[in-house]
């Protein structure tokens, strides 16, 4: 019998939690406001979800009730994408070492 | 059209790069290579997910139109807005995520077969389940972070919002919403799915309108965690890794950093979700009242005592953040430096309004990465030195954390300013921080109470220097 392909996305999805713990403790705690940033920003990759779903209308109706709430996803989406990695690396250009003195 | 393996091994690789986003976070210098890494995913993502659809036709070029709007719009955000006003920032773009997975799974409910999922009335259980509570998720992260918005930007009072009954409400709307997605996952029927979305925004509302402004470094943290969930809920439903790892890898950083915000108020997560802290007690505080002596001064005397200092540690708080003080405090210091008088900063884990938030401020006042210490690193040191700088932190400094048991704040860590030979706390007047309760501190002998606005007053000192 096969295994159903759900069970290894829950693989991946229960592998990712480790991951995730491990990584983020390992952040210092100087950086974690761009953590929030850039975790917001990666979140947004729902944004493929809402394509899949703007697409979804065909050649003579691109709009239909599903494809409206995709744009709507969409635009949401791309403005965390945008604003959140953009924000991050502005906070992130800020941090510097002290400079060298004499 | 690329093929559905191919795609997900595109997909698996941006997981990989978000992973790696993260883990660049661990060190200053790496961290911006990271950030670089997380937009290449993120390109990797969308670009694979046309190539998939592979459908160019006229709906493409509205796509397109959606991002740029979208991306222009959130570009300009990031632009413009002050580095103090990261926290309503990041609760807005909370919101945001927690909206448009509420839409991915309207969408995917409304036309299954776009997704892969079935038809309309008869989706696949499995996925029905995970995208009803993505979508529950979401809308809870939604209402939630606009509430967190709204308290942070001071549209709506910070104080905690308590009524009778408030906890079995909530009790029974959490109950309802898991009925709900078992009767939705029975009948399909879309009404229940309406009405599932309409109790998930409400949830999100009333468990967060209890929680006072000094908790929010923990909301916030905690709709971090709920947004990463609801992307994970949508990621199987649509059957993608990249979404998947990254719902993970968002909800355990957003549960850590709710960890981290907890331990810092010695606090349980629970004490903190049910909420009404500072509002309800009125223990011990009132008893200590009564009028006792206050020393305070002026920037003259201020700036005779640093001047005469050989260590100085400065605490920023909440406070340095609203009077936006943190430039005219790195020239205080620039000046202090001049006279050879070392200076470093101490910051305590929940200072401010969300995690991290007073290092941003003091980097954007160009505040070198490697004067600033966490509390456990610095705490040591305030026996050594001669002046504490208290600039807007009020709670994260009262020794009554430390004696006495009778204190809603007692055995949260703080930082140990009274060890200092002399103790500088500038503040607009004697009333108690978010806590509510009155800081001993204020009167010590050792202490000099400066009674002025943060940036007023660390001005003046400089010109006296």
């Amino acid at each position: 019998m096969e295994i159903d392909p759900l069970i290894f996305r829950l693989s991946i999805f229960i592998l990712s939690i480790f991951v995730g713990y491990y990584v983020v403790w390992s952040v210092t705690p100087s950086l974690h406001t761009p953590l929030m940033s850039v975790t917001n920003a990666i979140s947004s990759v729902i944004i493929v979800g809402a394509i899949i779903a703007g697409l979804s209308g065909n050649t003579h109706s691109v709009f239909n009730t599903s494809s409206v709430f995709g744009f709507l996803a969409i635009a949401l989406a791309a403005i965390n994408i945008f604003g959140g990695f953009l924000v991050t690396q502005r906070m992130l250009a800020m941090y510097k070492k002290k400079k060298k003195e004499k | 059209m690329i093929s559905q393996n191919l795609s997900a091994v595109f997909y698996l690789l941006s997981g990989v790069l978000f992973i790696l986003a993260l883990r660049g976070l661990s060190s200053p210098e790496t961290s911006r290579q990271g950030n670089l890494f997380g937009i290449l995913g993120m390109i990797i993502a969308v670009t694979v997910t046309f190539l998939s659809i592979g459908n160019f036709s006229s709906g493409f070029i509205f796509v397109v139109i959606f991002i740029l709007t979208g991306g222009s719009i959130g570009a300009f955000i990031a632009y413009k807005i002050p580095m103090t006003a990261m926290p309503e920032l990041v609760a807005g773009f909370h919101s945001l995520v927690g909206l448009a997975a509420v839409f991915v799974a309207i969408a995917a409910f409304l036309n299954p077969t776009a997704f892969n999922l079935g038809s309309p009335g008869n989706i696949k259980l499995g996925s029905l389940i995970e995208m009803s509570i993505g979508a529950a998720v979401g809308a809870i992260t939604f209402s939630g972070s606009v509430i967190a918005f709204l308290k942070l930007q001071g549209i709506m009072s910070g104080s905690p919002i308590i009524f009778k009954g408030q906890h079995p409400l909530n009790a029974i709307i959490l109950i309802s919403i898991i009925i709900l997605i078992y009767l939705l996952c029975s009948t399909q029927s879309s009404n229940l799915f309406w009405i599932l979305l309409g109790i998930s925004f409400l949830i999100g509302f009333l468990l967060i309108i209890p929680i006072g402004g000094a908790d929010m470094p923990v909301v916030i943290s905690m709709l971090n965690s709920y947004s990463g969930w609801a992307a994970a809920g949508i990621g199987f439903t649509l059957e993608n890794t990249a979404l998947i790892i990254t719902g993970a890898l968002v909800g355990s950083s957003g549960a850590i950093l709710s960890y981290i915000m907890c331990k810092g108020m010695n606090r349980s997560f629970f004490n903190v979700i049910l909420g009404g802290f500072g509002a309800t007690d009125d223990v011990s505080s009132k008893s200590s009242k009564e009028q006792k002596p206050v020393k305070s001064g002026n920037a003259d005397d201020a700036a005779f005592l640093m001047k005469n200092a050989s260590s100085v540690i400065i605490v920023p708080g909440y406070g340095m953040a609203v009077a936006q003080a943190q430039h005219a405090l790195r020239e205080m210091v620039d000046t202090l430096k001049k006279n050879d008088i070392k200076v470093s900063y101490a910051i305590h884990p929940v200072a401010g309004r969300m995690p991290g938030h007073m290092n941003v401020l003091l980097a954007e006042a160009n505040v070198p990465y490697d004067e600033v210490f966490e509390l456990e690193e610095i705490n040591n040191d305030f026996a050594n030195a001669d002046v504490a700088f208290v600039i807007g932190a009020n709670d994260v400094t009262n020794p009554v954390a430390k004696t006495d048991p009778q204190s809603p704040i007692y055995g949260m860590p703080v930082l140990d300013v009274e060890k200092c030979k002399s103790v500088l706390f500038v503040k607009r007047s004697l009333s108690p921080g978010y806590a509510g309760i009155d800081n001993d501190l204020f009167y010590k002998e050792n202490t000099l109470m400066l009674f002025a606005d943060a940036k007023k007053m660390t001005e003046d000192i400089t010109k006296n220097l």
